[in-house]
């Protein structure tokens, strides 16, 4: 039967030959390749159960007096969207199962991303020939932000009015354009007319994820193109030969494993723990906002960044260049991608090094690399822990604005102490090693001698 | 009857034919090269976890079609996450214990293709087009001018160049403060160390130059500077409720009780914790916010209910390029 199957597909395609060299793909093996394959499974996840959510979603903004079985709501006036989500979480079977899982698979799509990209960079794999793999990848996680933004902001609950409030203000402080811009998207000044909700459902349901699509696509086929690439370990392994398990038999198990523990985890997250409980937050009104309010974890930066900025709106005679959110909200992330997708080619530029790179650098073996990395990461974690002083204030009572101002100082201290500390400990290391060579070179030559 | 006879026999034909062809096994030379390892523990390990995998797919229908059993939603995540991660599970088994075990080499793709490289570019050259400058920047010229002909109805969106809408606030004089329900305010039930949020009577609530936040402070504790003079009620103050930093509803409101040693009263957005001071006229003390909070103008009628005096002092909601070169309009 499989003699039959694989003629039929060979003789109506011909792409037997391209299917015997697929099975003999080879992965190289270590735990930390398979960050990417999980983010990609969360992505499948995410459109399983995004699309059951689209055919209960309605979107639209018109007001409707609350009549559900859910007592603490009865008689309130809310939006379609509002109620058309809650119906999906207390009436739809499993309903509330497939939106928590959508909403745990967003959080682990994003950190898988985020930890795929912490592993490229301080391995290097970013470098030649795998530069163009790499910004598609960076584009895809912050793509992925803006998704997750758009996700929750849908629901109309309390929490996601404050945070298009706040994306409002974002947009809004953009020099020049701000006003302009938010005219165009929300169709007039906050909470923007009836197309604004349907606007936001379009790019949520369809153009952004396409695009990831997309990018997934093009990004999975410049790996397979280019092989994978692979750390020392094997004394096989050189720049010009890989060594792996090949797709099949060795690895199809093993990515389909993942593939169902991906999903697996997801649903008991989806099922046992409670994420987002919109009813609890209540219907969204310009004139309402809640205390203690957090966005999802990967937008955590930003809230602390709007957060630390001192008061002040840049202006020149009554025209306001520059305003406040913009630092926070547009700035700072500008900067962190700009300055992630022109990583390799400053690379290229400071150590001259333009060779291909098929074998991967532990972090030790670039400290200069590592140290600028650990720099950026430790002011990107500065200000995603300043998004919880709030939380610490109540939580421990440590003071509010004490922390505000540790955390501003923080900010250009941290990572300069990051940076040196996680210089010295490369060298360190690297010294360690060649002790640790020179000894055993020197038994050898002692016990040659004897 | 006699096509029935003909399938048949090609039929046959066909599959003797294939049998002929097929090489016999241990003829042919071994591409996976490690056997695969026997080992009847593990297959039963497998066997028995797939096995459970079904049980938790079967337990989901169950769980779904039955209404009575308490914590749907859990009982639904349970078993259908437990369903995979029991496949999980075998397939993991089967990837390290039942399937050879195969470590290989291969050389890495070749790292470019001058021969090939050099053949694209002699067929893009050779067909003439790369000497036709004129052709081609005409060519450019037209792409240009389509893809901006198909972006221009972009500015359907909405009214981008029309901003005047940011300056406009549903407050003039003489208009009423109602609360949510649309009672209409009196200056007596205005108290000290609460706060009220009031609207214009009879507008959208939900605009964002609607919502007022009102609060008392005592007359004498109110240092309102030169330009807000005379903008209270008796100590009622009433600023915009929508903060200037990045369009939060501002919910807190911190009253000292215990005058002097506690900080000054302040109003405090949730979102970026940016602090107002009403006493001053809703002057920023702390936190992100560029620009203090609009301030209206209150008066109260014979009856005693709460009136506007005016516009506010500055536009309402979060800044952007124009905030500080008009004044709002009705």
């Amino acid at each position: 039967m499989i003699r039959g199957l694989v003629r039929f597909v060979d003789r109506r395609s011909g792409g037997a030959p391209f299917l015997r060299k697929a099975l003999r793909y080879l992965f190289p093996d270590h735990w930390s390749f398979l960050l990417g394959e999980v983010a990609l499974y969360a992505f499948i996840v995410l459109v399983g159960t995004g699309l059951y959510l689209t055919f209960f979603y309605e979107d639209s903004t018109a007001k409707v007096v609350y009549r559900g079985p859910y007592q603490p709501l009865a008689g309130h006036e809310m939006t379609h969207a509002y109620r058309s989500v809650l119906d999906l979480s207390t009436t739809v079977k499993a309903g509330l199962l497939m939106r928590q899982t959508h909403h745990w698979a967003a959080n682990v799509f994003v950190a898988a991303i985020f930890l795929h990209l912490l592993r490229v960079f301080f391995t290097g794999a970013y470098r030649k020939p795998r530069e163009l793999t790499y910004w598609i990848g960076l584009t895809m996680l912050f793509t992925a932000l803006l998704e997750g933004y758009l996700g929750y902001s849908l629901i109309d609950d309390l929490l996601s009015g404050m945070g298009l409030a706040i994306g409002y203000g974002v947009v809004l402080s953009i020099p020049f354009i701000g006003a302009n811009l938010a005219e165009l998207i929300w169709d007039g000044p906050f909470p923007g007319s009836h197309v604004f909700f349907p606007r936001m459902f379009i790019v949520h349901v369809l153009v952004l994820p396409v695009l990831i699509g997309v990018l997934l696509t093009v990004h999975l086929a410049l790996v397979v193109l280019r092989h994978h690439t692979q750390f020392r370990s094997d004394p096989r392994a050189t720049e010009h030969r890989i060594v792996g398990v090949p797709t099949f038999p060795g690895q199809t198990p093993r990515s389909l494993g993942l593939f169902a523990a991906v999903a697996g985890v997801l649903f008991l997250l989806g099922g046992l723990v409670q994420i987002n409980p919109i009813w609890l937050w209540g219907p969204y009104h310009t004139y309402s906002a809640t205390n203690g309010a957090q966005p999802d974890w990967y937008l955590g930066w930003l809230i602390g960044a709007l957060r630390l900025m001192p008061s002040f709106d840049l202006t020149i005679r009554g025209y306001t260049l520059v305003p406040n959110p913009f630092w926070g909200g547009v700035a700072l992330p500008l900067l962190i991608f700009v300055l992630l997708l022109l990583w390799p080619w400053l690379e290229r530029r400071f150590t001259g090094d333009r060779a291909y790179h098929n074998l991967l650098d532990r972090p030790r073996d670039a400290p200069g690399r590592t140290a600028i990395g650990m720099a950026v990461l430790t002011s990107v974690a500065v200000v995603f822990v300043a998004g919880s002083s709030d939380r610490v204030d109540v939580l421990f009572g440590v003071s509010y604005s004490a922390q505000i101002w540790l955390y501003r100082v923080l900010f250009f201290v941290g990572p300069v102490i990051a940076g040196l500390l996680a210089y010295w400990c490369c060298h360190e290391l690297q010294r360690g090693e060649r002790v640790e060579r020179e000894r055993k070179r020197a038994e050898q030559l002692a016990r040659g001698s004897v | 009857m006699g096509k029935a006879r003909d399938f048949l026999i090609s039929g046959l034909v066909l599959l003797l034919g294939r049998r002929r062809r097929r090489v016999r096994r241990g003829e042919r030379e071994r591409v996976v090269v490690p056997e695969a390892p026997r080992n009847e523990g593990a297959e039963l390990l497998a066997v028995f976890l797939l096995l459970a995998s079904a049980a938790c797919a079967v337990a989901f229908i169950v769980v779904y079609a039955v209404d009575s059993l308490p914590g749907h939603t859990q009982l639904l995540g349970l078993s259908l996450g437990l369903a995979f991660c029991f496949l999980a599970a075998a397939l993991i088994v089967t990837g390290q214990r039942l399937v050879p075990n195969e470590e290989l080499e291969d050389k890495y793709p070749e790292r470019e293709h001058e021969a090939e490289q050099e053949l694209v570019v002699q067929v893009i050259e050779e067909s003439g087009l790369t000497r036709r400058r004129l052709l081609l920047g005409a060519l450019a010229a037209s792409g240009g001018a389509i893809g901006l002909a198909l972006l221009t109805p972009l500015a359907s969106f909405g009214p981008a160049l029309r901003v005047s809408r940011f300056y406009r606030t549903p407050w003039s004089r003489g208009r009423r403060l109602v609360d949510e329900h649309g009672k209409p305010y009196r200056a007596s039930d205005i108290e000290q160390d609460n706060f009220y949020t009031a609207f214009p009577e009879g507008a959208d609530k939900e605009d964002f130059a609607s919502p007022l936040l009102l609060v008392r402070l005592p007359t004498d504790r109110l240092q309102l500077p030169p330009e807000n003079a005379g903008y209270d009620v008796d100590g009622i103050v009433a600023f915009s409720k929508i903060c200037t930093h990045a369009g939060c509803a501002i919910t807190l409101y911190r009253a000292p009780l215990f005058q002097p040693n506690e900080p000054p009263p302040a109003l405090v957005c949730p979102c970026h914790y940016s602090t107002f001071d009403p006493s001053r006229g809703g002057t920023v003390t702390f936190g992100p916010a560029g620009r203090k909070l609009p301030m209206l103008p209150l008066e109260v009628d014979r009856v005693g209910f709460l009136l506007a005096r005016g516009n506010f002092d500055e536009p309402v909601g979060p800044s952007w390029w124009g905030v500080r070169l008009k004044e709002p309009t009705t």
